[in-house]
């Protein structure tokens, strides 16, 4: 029973940062701008929330920070594939490169302390919440692992809330999914394809501020050089896996959360009938079932349309 | 006089060089079908998109309703009540005919309040015109007259009082057709100003009350369908244009090369893009298949060159059926190893690679020929000699081997893909659009080499939209719509009355 | 692809690639300005500690030739139109070809062993493409997609080999223990020593010629060849290359194949060449850097040698620099790799049309 609630609440924070970068990769694919930078965006993120939290001792003002920093990369991103109609895919894989090589150097100029940054005090995280009444509610494992977590993991649920109604129930939800399945019959309708695809990258930005910041702030309490260890990567596997839909991107991120979760419970152990699992091989799950998914043997991944060509005017 | 929907005057539009339209003046009845009939490239597209916003005219004046207007973007158009059904239907096939209505005109932060009303709107308007679309059911699934249907609800949702359709039958079945033309039956009753830009004489005559005819970007006739015969307005459609002269010597026309039967295709929709094709085509002659663009023609050459497989029928070439051939290299080098030559309809996006330099085009299909091998690597100096052979006996210029493609005009492209084709020693050749963007000197040069092959005995299939082309080259017609043979007649007897005719499904 | 551009081609094909480049390293200097440091004196000090001293010029070299298959592997799939991001999990595997054919059949003598080594690297980094070049071809999976979880995959399974198979016994950090010594490749300084020639040691080796004849196989392979005449019109023009009946999908999947055994070289100058035992740590983005490398060459096997030369310098001159500078560590060069990449693979237009316009002014004059 402990053990189940440990992977439970494991899977939870796991989770969290996932499904806010898988929910910002959304807006951006779902607008038909490839999104390679969700690394890149999370990462610039974790490092503008330490710096801000740190030297303004509060976690919010470094959450803010976190998702400045974070659409600041989006924008980035924006220019080049919606301005410049460059390569969307070389964009992606350029700024995560640039951001994982500007975030050490900038650490190191202003805090000396190697590639990270000084660690947070308690005052500039966010902690845990333990309601009073929290045990006498959750009487079994599943309810217990929903509380005592910390502000920035209930967000996360608002916003898996927010979001799949924006996308499916908003005017920008329609217009957004239109740019990205067809521009030309959104440009025909009357629609500012490029405005709408430069919402949708600081959207995404904004959400992969507070994913970055997430990892800072509720778990590392400092930055550490290239400390999404391809989280972004992660939530794009999601994305896809979860076919460009919130809900189903959110259970591919519980799903990959969760095997992290567990391979930390099997370490060493066996199980019965197939004998001791490297972890190698739970870590690759959520790589490979992308991959057996990508190549149409799991039903078929549709991705958006228009996705990754650049909207050039016809006529 | 009654009311005026629309009045152009003096509109003119160049495209660099190009003068697309000329000198545009002609006005529409409100409450009126008005037809904008014309050959491929006449004009008529550029004019409805200046109507619609896309391009801005450069001079001339636009009135809707007695007032001098500016339409600036599409936006604009939709503002002053014109909407436009285009041949490509603008719609966004993973979303329900509701989503695809209100796209761009929905009102406030959700869309439950916009589909409600929109919904509610939509019934109205299904009732008065009787166009039965269920608003849940998914775009991409609906058949093309469905989804036509949605464009015009898209733009009656709007409010437009000007519908254009651009082409609408291009794509129907003939009962779809005939069910588009009562809907827009009903518009014209409701008050609606309908235009249609089609090159099918039949719906002209059947729906229209009055019709512009234009050609090579001007207006050539401004009639009242009442008072023409399809004859008349056959002839002012395909005009006589610059008489081409060419010596055609009588054809001797040997044994059968090709001999096409019953080959059908039907795409992914059920859309039966050629129908029932039957002709044979002998050595020493050139059978050229006429047609407005889009009617099966395009088709026709892919699965003759092998690019394309049939859904049925059969393709003898010299005795072989072609459509089963036991090979393991793609068919369309199968077929021309056989000895079936191509110079392809898109030249630039098929005949060849823009960024190739010009010697690498002058091998494409043609790159494992062992003439051209030394050992594992290509012998260069074959190559371009090879090259350099093509452009001094088809003059292209300038005489660079090396100049990217992509830097040619059109005319010296052709020639190119054109010498490639011939110096393979073809025994068939499939030619599609030869002199498309071609200017006139290359014309005459690329139609006197077609006729020198065709005197040396070789068999010649030409697709185009020419009709003075066709008429020209061919020593028999065969004419294509809706991807059935519609016609087939010897040239000598042809007129290009007779061709429009056929061509527009009217016989 | 690209259309035809206004410009001559001079322009395109060096004006243009040296304005990007200068505009990356505007950025860099920014940077370096911004953490308090002289980007002049920073870029003197780089340029001595590449080229300035005889070490430093052999680690250019050495750190040149990985790159050099990287950027070729890059630039491979790009000629099929394809965007290859997996070089570093193909490299890796490329790595476990080397270490098993090295471990396994240590009792045979190096020139047999070597050239086994070599093939076997070839053929692991092929596979390792070869999968995610079939889905693209046959099941259109999207090769970038594939082949960065690929990445991923290979790091979890070398992870897995080196940490539970593979280790050397006893040992606690994950690495195979040293290849006999009749497998390495001999040093360049050993070669000269023969030759009666004093080198200083580094770890340049002979794979550094492989890597030069490579780039001339390579552009014999891609531009005097019946098979890179498919495989670039297969690249630039798809419907072109079916009018001309190429096997479309075959010359995507032979493309990846190609691709990875270039990567997989790479692996062979760092395990046989340098550290002679395979770690974690080998690839080190060697596998990225090869996409900057390609992007700044222009997909050019002359242009690849001169941006894999440029990287390299980066690399051991940045190295040099972070003695001399501690504030300037080699993130600083992963940073200019990056915006590199940026400049002359996404905004390679970005100077286009302000040139066409000056050529155009300059023309009417």
């Amino acid at each position: 029973m402990d053990s189940f609630f440990s992977v439970l609440d494991a899977t939870i924070r796991v989770a969290t940062p996932l499904v806010l970068a898988a929910l910002a990769g959304l807006f951006s694919e779902r607008s038909g701008i490839v999104d390679l930078a969700l690394e890149g965006k999370m990462l610039a993120a974790a490092f503008a929330a330490a710096c801000v939290a740190y030297m303004m001792q509060s976690p919010w003002a470094g959450l803010a920070a976190g998702m400045a920093a974070g659409v600041m990369v989006a924008l980035l991103h924006g220019i080049v594939s919606i301005g410049y109609n460059g390569n969307q895919l070389i964009s992606g894989v350029a700024l995560n490169m640039m951001v994982s090589g500007l975030t050490p150097v900038l650490a190191l100029a202003w805090f000396q302390q190697g590639g990270r940054t000084p660690t947070l005090d308690d005052a500039a995280r966010f902690r845990s919440i333990e309601l009073p009444f929290a045990d006498a509610i959750a009487t079994s494992a599943p309810l217990k692992a929903l509380f005592g977590h910390n502000i920035l993991v209930y967000l996360a649920l608002l916003v898996i809330v927010v979001v799949s109604w924006v996308v499916y129930k908003s005017r920008f939800g329609l217009r957004l999914r239109a740019v990205g399945e067809n521009p030309h019959a959104a440009d025909a309708a009357g629609i500012n394809v490029k405005l709408v695809r430069y919402l949708a990258q600081s959207i995404s930005g904004a959400l992969c501020g507070v994913a970055g910041a997430y990892l800072v702030l509720a778990q590392t309490g400092a930055f550490i050089q290239d400390m999404t260890a391809g989280k972004g990567y992660l939530a794009l596997a999601a994305l896809i896996f979860g076919k460009w839909r919130p809900w189903a991107a959110v259970s591919g991120c519980l799903l990959f959360a969760f095997t992290d979760a567990i391979q930390i419970r099997l370490q060493g152990s066996a199980l019965p009938l197939i004998g001791s699992i490297p972890d190698a091989f739970i870590q690759a799950i959520p790589y490979v079932l992308t991959v057996v998914l990508l190549a149409g043997f799991m039903g078929k991944a549709v991705a958006p349309k228009a996705i990754g060509v650049p909207f050039v005017k016809s006529r | 006089m009654a009311e005026l929907a629309i009045e152009l005057t003096g509109v003119n539009k160049y495209f660099g060089e190009v003068h697309a339209n000329k000198n545009i003046s002609f006005a529409v009845a409100k409450g009126s079908i008005h037809g904008i009939i014309g050959e491929n490239g006449a004009g008529k597209s550029t004019l409805m998109s200046i109507l619609y916003g896309y391009y801005q005219a450069d001079s001339g004046s636009i009135r809707l309703n007695g007032q001098e207007v500016r339409i600036r973007n599409s936006h604009d158009a939709i503002a002053r009540g014109i909407g436009m059904v285009h041949q490509h239907f603008m719609l966004v096939d993973t979303f329900t005919v509701l989503e695809n209505i209100v796209l761009g005109a929905e009102q406030g932060l959700a869309l439950k309040q916009s589909l409600l009303a929109a919904r509610a709107h939509l019934a109205t308007l299904n009732r008065d015109y009787g166009l039965q679309v269920d608003p849940d059911a998914i775009v991409g699934e609906l058949g093309v007259g469905e989804q036509q249907r949605v464009e015009i609800l898209k733009a009656l949702y709007r409010g437009a009082d000007v519908l254009i359709l651009d082409e609408p039958t291009a794509v129907l079945t003939p009962q779809e057709a005939d069910d588009l033309f009562r809907i827009l039956g009903l518009l014209k009753a409701q008050g609606k100003t309908v235009l249609l830009i089609t090159h099918k004489l039949r719906e002209v005559l059947d729906i229209t009350d009055a019709v512009t005819v234009m050609r090579a970007g001007e207006i050539v006739g401004n009639v009242v369908t009442a008072e023409v015969g399809k004859e008349d307005l056959a002839d002012l459609m395909v005009g006589r244009k610059v008489n081409l002269q060419l010596d055609k010597t009588p054809a001797t026309p040997g044994k059968t090369v090709l001999q096409v039967s019953n080959l059908s295709l039907t795409d992914a929709r059920g859309v039966k893009l050629l129908d029932d094709v039957s002709f044979e085509l002998r050595e020493g002659e050139i059978v050229g298949i006429a047609g407005v663009s889009g009617n099966g023609q395009s088709e026709l050459l892919e699965i003759l060159s092998g690019m394309r497989e049939a859904s049925a029928g059969s393709v003898r070439y010299n005795g072989t059926e072609l459509t089963t051939l036991p090979t393991r290299e793609p068919k369309a080098a199968a077929y021309r190893r056989l000895g079936i030559a191509h110079v392809p309809e898109d030249r630039s996006r098929e005949g060849l690679v823009k960024d190739f330099s010009t010697f690498e085009n002058a091998i494409l299909g043609y790159h494992d020929d062992p003439a051209i091998q030394r050992g594992l690597l290509f012998n260069r100096k074959a190559i371009i000699e090879r090259c350099r052979r093509f452009i001094s006996e088809f003059d292209v210029r300038p005489a660079n081997a090396f100049r990217r493609s992509g830097l040619f005009s059109g005319g010296n492209q052709q020639k190119v893909i054109l010498a490639r084709e011939i110096d393979s020693d073809p025994q068939l050749m499939l030619i599609g659009q030869p002199t498309r963007g071609v200017d006139i000197g290359a014309i005459e040069f690329i139609h006197k080499r077609l006729m020198a092959l065709r005197n040396a005995g070789k068999a010649l299939l030409l697709v185009s939209v020419e009709l003075d082309e066709i008429l020209a080259l061919s020593d028999r017609i065969i004419v294509m719509n809706a991807g059935r043979v519609s016609g087939e007649l010897p040239a000598a007897q042809a007129t290009a009355t007779e061709l429009g005719l056929l061509m527009g499904g009217h016989k | 692809m690209s259309q035809p551009s206004n410009l001559p081609r001079w322009a395109t094909l060096w004006l243009m690639p040296v304005l990007n480049l200068f505009a990356a390293l505007l950025v860099s200097g920014l940077v370096i300005t911004l953490i308090g440091e002289d980007p002049v004196e920073c870029l003197q000090l780089m340029i001595n500690g590449a080229f300035g001293y005889p070490e430093g010029i052999g680690y250019t070299l050495f750190y040149t030739t990985s790159f050099i298959f990287t950027g070729l592997a890059v630039a491979a799939a790009f000629h099929a139109g394809l965007f290859n991001i997996g070089g570093e999990g193909q490299m890796y595997l490329a790595g476990l070809g080397v270490t098993l054919v090295c471990l396994g059949l240590d009792f045979l003598p190096g020139w047999v062993v070597i050239p086994l080594a070599l093939l076997a690297s070839m053929v692991f980094g092929a596979a390792w493409a070869f999968i995610p070049g079939y889905l693209q071809a046959k099941r259109g999976s999207h090769i970038v997609v594939t082949t960065i979880m690929f990445n991923f995959i290979a790091s979890a399974l070398m992870t897995w080999l080196l940490v539970d198979k593979l280790i050397m016994p006893g040992s606690q950090t994950p690495a195979t223990r040293l290849f006999a010594e009749s497998a390495w490749i001999p040093m360049l300084h050993e070669l000269a020593a023969n030759l009666g020639i004093e080198l200083p040691q580094t770890p340049l080796n002979a794979t550094f010629f492989l890597a030069l004849i490579s780039l001339v196989v390579f552009y014999l392979m891609v531009w005097r060849s019946r098979w890179g005449y498919a495989l670039r019109t297969v690249g630039l023009n798809e419907k072109a290359a079916r009018y001309a009946g190429m096997p479309v999908s075959k010359v995507i999947i032979v493309a990846m194949c190609f691709s990875g055994a270039l990567a997989g070289l790479a692996a062979v100058n760092e395990l046989l060449g340098s550290t002679h035992r395979m770690n974690l740590a080998f690839t080190n983005g060697i596998g990225f850097v090869g996409i900057a490398v390609a992007l700044m060459g222009r997909n050019h096997p002359f242009g690849i040698l001169l941006s894999a030369l440029l990287f390299g310098a980066l690399t051991q001159g940045g190295l040099d620099l972070s003695f001399e500078k501690p504030a300037i560590t080699h993130e600083m060069i992963i940073l200019t790799q990056g915006l590199i990449i940026l400049f002359c693979g996404a905004l390679e237009n970005l100077f286009q049309t302000p040139l066409a316009l000056a050529f155009k002014q300059m023309t009417k004059r």
